[in-house]
């Protein structure tokens, strides 16, 4: 059954690697943003499936550290466009 | 008893890792970034949570299943959220430019 934890872990982590081309090839920020947000999920996954196989319930807390720091970089992207102030950004053009 | 956990575990595990394929296939594959964002955006909830999901019943004690629930909770508002906003980053970025 442990074994089944770590070949699904290597899995994502495959899965993960590859996604890591978009990192590269990705036109635009938005892809670029996106590879860094699978990044993040996977690399939660994969810390959940080790530290389930290994007995470590400290991996739980790096799986939700990882999710949630990739939902900020999203948002420091869009905060972070040329043309807005901010988050605060008045909504009628 | 523990067979059925067992069972249950690889059945939801297996699932999850085949969405992120089906994630990160589509993440490489798609023509446009919009598409590729939603593909994205299926990877990130369904393939963690499915995983987490399939985890639940193997964690030590409740503590460590309720912060699973709580984790894959965020990361569905967070994934809703984040998907919304790098479609807007896009769509203000394509139409500016």
């Amino acid at each position: 059954m442990v074994d089944f934890y770590f070949g699904a872990g290597a899995l994502v982590m495959i899965l993960t690697g590859l996604a890591l081309a978009r990192l590269l090839w990705g036109p635009g920020p938005a892809d670029r943003m996106m590879a860094a947000q699978l990044l993040g999920t996977g690399g939660g996954a994969i810390a959940l499936l080790i530290g389930t196989g290994s007995g470590v319930t400290a991996m739980v807390d790096v799986a939700l550290l990882l999710a949630l720091l990739a939902a900020f970089a999203a948002v420091a992207l869009c905060a972070g466009e040329p043309g807005s102030k901010g988050i605060h950004r008045e909504r009628i053009k | 008893m523990t067979m059925f956990w067992d069972a249950m575990t690889i059945v939801f595990v297996s699932t999850g890792v085949f969405f992120f394929l089906a994630g990160t296939v589509g993440l490489l594959r798609f023509p446009d970034t919009l598409t590729r964002l939603h593909a994205l955006t299926k990877a990130d909830t369904l393939g963690f949570g499915l995983i987490a999901i399939g985890l639940l019943p193997q964690s030590a004690d409740v503590r460590v299943g309720l912060k699973l629930l709580v984790i894959w909770l965020i990361l569905q508002f967070a994934g809703a959220c984040s998907g919304q906003l790098i479609a807007q980053f896009e769509h203000r970025s394509r139409h500016s430019s």
